[in-house]
């Protein structure tokens, strides 16, 4: 059987065709994410969990210092950019009030004081995380541990995660950030613009055996450890104490809890 | 066959020129935006996607429209289309490619993009975003430059295109309901949350993208010797049919969106439309255009109802009225106002900045040389073959 020059090329081309496509499916879809893209690796000292979760214990935030201790900690060693305005404004742990906080839970009855009673606001770290699920280079991920982490030199910057964040907890680089950070800290990688970033938990902490820096510096405000360890003091608060999260009923288990009225604990 | 689209008159060139222009200016303001980043368009941390992202959502629908031509034509024989199949296709080819650049000036670090593809995500909608597109871009290339080409040797288009044209209708379907999925998947976004959004969307791009393609079809009579609805066809007419009914259906699902969001008045749902309606505490940026938008759709609607539509001169203007109230509608409205209020319900206004109209006239500049070139081209061959 002899082909002429058309019918070698047609089938060439197809052959091609399938390989490569081929090729894309068995090294596409294989499990990659997690590995390549985190860039702290747990070592012997550092703090394991199965599931991250935090307190906000509000009756230890009364002061105008106790919210800009803990803001300002984060932000200095994650090396956050001050634009001072709100439109660049890139924040990964702020203080916002009850009202906007706890969006349809407020009546019109509540006094003013609560009304404006000031929370303490950051990433959730959610169980179901949207962001995750949107983003189409899983450069925001889900960790073992339950902390939803970022790689910074992956995302491509087309914001989807910020569409399908309901808390409003991520930031974009809509200009270069690093003319606007007061002192880099050179443990921790700056961004370049173009990129969206947001609390993480502290990963890089963690991974020496060191707690959150906004836990350590809240003078216990913020409780922080294993909700999947039934002896933790996170899980004891949880289980026996009124609790509230933001917006439950979206279904996405926000992994932050607010402790409110909890002048007994301690 | 390209080459047919570097002979022309003055006034072809002229025009190019001109485009190349526009081209130009919108290239060296996204070259400012490229050294400075995305601060220079007036998107914020809570208005996070603006103009490029509309534009995008808006194009997607006219590229899907083709199918109106398409389905009738190659599924049920309806002969009317035939001299104006190719014009759909070949409007939906450029308008997937300005998909594709809004996305691409979108987005934060566009020297990444290729991550996508390395870093495939099969849970994201906006990987299946990228497929349905790129696959609707191929075929639609593949489909017109093969029918054309056929057309022009003045044989019956290749067997093996039969399938790939009956894959184009539910593909164009695909790509706008993949689109829809972007947004209606988002759990804190009221006002995209809606069951009926993929359904709006391919109702209302049923009846822009065909409007666009019958005007299309009157300049191409106008300049050339071609008639794509030769007396006694009748094809434009047929068209204006299809985009009656699916403004109709668009208005219609609108209809039911502000139903559910006011009868259940539950705050969530209902803060977005009244944004959009009568302004929230004081902001009101989008109410002028949204209102503007409402008489548009009536007045275009009740056009095309009566026989008015027959009228040569008021249709042009019963079509134009459709397209600018779909565009007010979904290239400015519906993206904006699904992050207003915010997640902590506050009123964040976005205005699109110079820089970023710019970017965008540029954008739909290149969109429209493509159409032009690949216009010119199958006019060229269709005057050849009357000759």
């Amino acid at each position: 059987m002899s082909i002429n020059r058309r019918q070698f090329l047609r089938r060439a081309g197809m052959v091609a065709a399938l390989g490569l496509g081929g090729s894309f499916i068995v090294t596409g879809f294989r499990g990659k994410k997690v590995e390549a893209a985190s860039e702290y690796q747990t070592g012997q000292q550092g703090l394991k969990a199965k599931h991250w979760a935090m307190v906000v214990d509000m009756s230890k935030f009364k002061t105008e210092d106790d919210f800009n201790r803990v803001k300002e900690v984060c932000h200095s060693i994650h090396n956050v950019p001050d634009f001072g305005n709100p439109k660049d404004e890139i924040k990964w742990i702020w203080k916002d009030d009850y009202e906007h906080t706890f969006t349809g839970q407020q009546n019109k009855y509540l006094e003013e004081h609560l009304i404006d009673a000031p929370f303490m606001v950051l990433c959730n770290h959610c169980e179901n995380p949207p962001c995750v699920k949107a983003c189409p280079t899983q450069a925001t991920f889900k960790r073992p541990d339950g902390i939803v982490a970022m790689d910074f030199h992956r995302c491509i910057g087309c914001r989807f995660c910020m569409a399908a964040c309901p808390f409003g907890a991520r930031s974009f680089n809509f200009r270069d950030p690093r003319p606007f950070i007061k002192e880099i800290q050179p443990d921790f990688p700056t961004r370049t613009k173009g990129v969206v970033e947001k609390c993480n938990f502290c990963v890089e902490r963690l991974a020496e055996g060191l707690m959150p820096a906004c836990v350590e510096n809240s003078k216990g405000g913020l409780i922080f450890g294993d909700l999947d360890d039934p002896n933790s003091e996170v899980r004891e608060i949880i289980g026996t104490k009124f609790t509230i999260r933001r917006k439950p009923e979206l279904g996405t288990q926000p992994s932050v809890y607010y402790l409110v009225g909890g002048d007994e604990h301690a | 066959m390209l080459e047919k689209a570097l002979t022309g008159s003055k006034k072809y060139w002229a025009w190019i020129i001109l485009l190349l222009a526009v081209i130009a200016v919108g290239f060296s303001s996204y070259l400012n935006q490229w050294n400075y980043g995305l601060g220079v368009t007036g998107m914020s941390r809570d208005v996070s996607w603006g103009l490029y992202i509309a534009q995008f959502t808006f194009l997607v629908g006219v590229a899907a429209s083709a199918v109106m031509l398409v389905l009738p034509y190659y599924l049920h024989d309806f002969k009317r289309f035939g001299k104006m199949v190719i014009l759909g296709e070949f409007l939906a080819i450029p308008a997937v490619i300005m998909c594709m650049l809004f996305i691409v000036v979108d987005l934060g670090q566009p020297m990444r993009i290729m991550n996508v593809i390395l870093h495939p995500s099969p849970r994201s909608v906006m990987f299946y975003d990228m497929c349905v597109l790129v696959g609707y871009l191929c075929i639609n290339l593949i489909v017109g430059w093969t029918t054309l080409g056929a057309e022009r040797k003045g044989t019956p288009p290749p067997k093996w295109v039969k399938p790939i044209i009956y894959l184009s209708i539910p593909w164009a379907v695909s790509i706008h309901t993949v689109t829809a999925f972007l947004y209606a998947g988002l759990p804190g976004r009221h006002l995209w949350l809606s069951a009926i959004m993929a359904a709006r969307f391919l109702a209302s791009a049923f009846a822009a993208g065909p409007a666009i393609l019958i005007l299309l079809c009157m300049i191409v009579r106008k300049v050339s010797k071609f008639d794509p609805d030769p007396p006694g066809v009748g094809a434009i007419q047929s068209l204006v049919k299809i985009v009656r009914y699916a403004m109709i259906a668009n208005v219609f699902f609108y209809i039911l969106e502000l139903f559910t969001a006011f009868y259940s008045n539950v705050p969530e749902y209902s803060a977005p439309l009244r944004y959009i309606f009568v302004g929230l505490d004081g902001h009101s940026n989008l109410v002028p255009f949204m209102w503007t938008a409402v008489v548009l759709a009536f007045v275009g609607i009740l056009l095309l109802i009566f026989p008015t539509r027959k009228n040569g001169k008021i249709l042009p203007i019963a079509l134009l009225s459709i397209i600018v109230a779909n565009w007010i509608d979904k290239g400015m409205i519906l993206i904006v106002a699904g992050f207003v209020p915010n997640s902590f319900e506050r009123i964040v206004e976005y205005t699109p900045s110079l820089n970023e109209i710019s970017v965008t006239l540029g954008v739909y500049a290149i969109g429209i040389l493509l159409i032009t070139i690949l216009y010119k081209v199958a006019i060229s061959v269709r005057e050849e073959k009357d000759q």
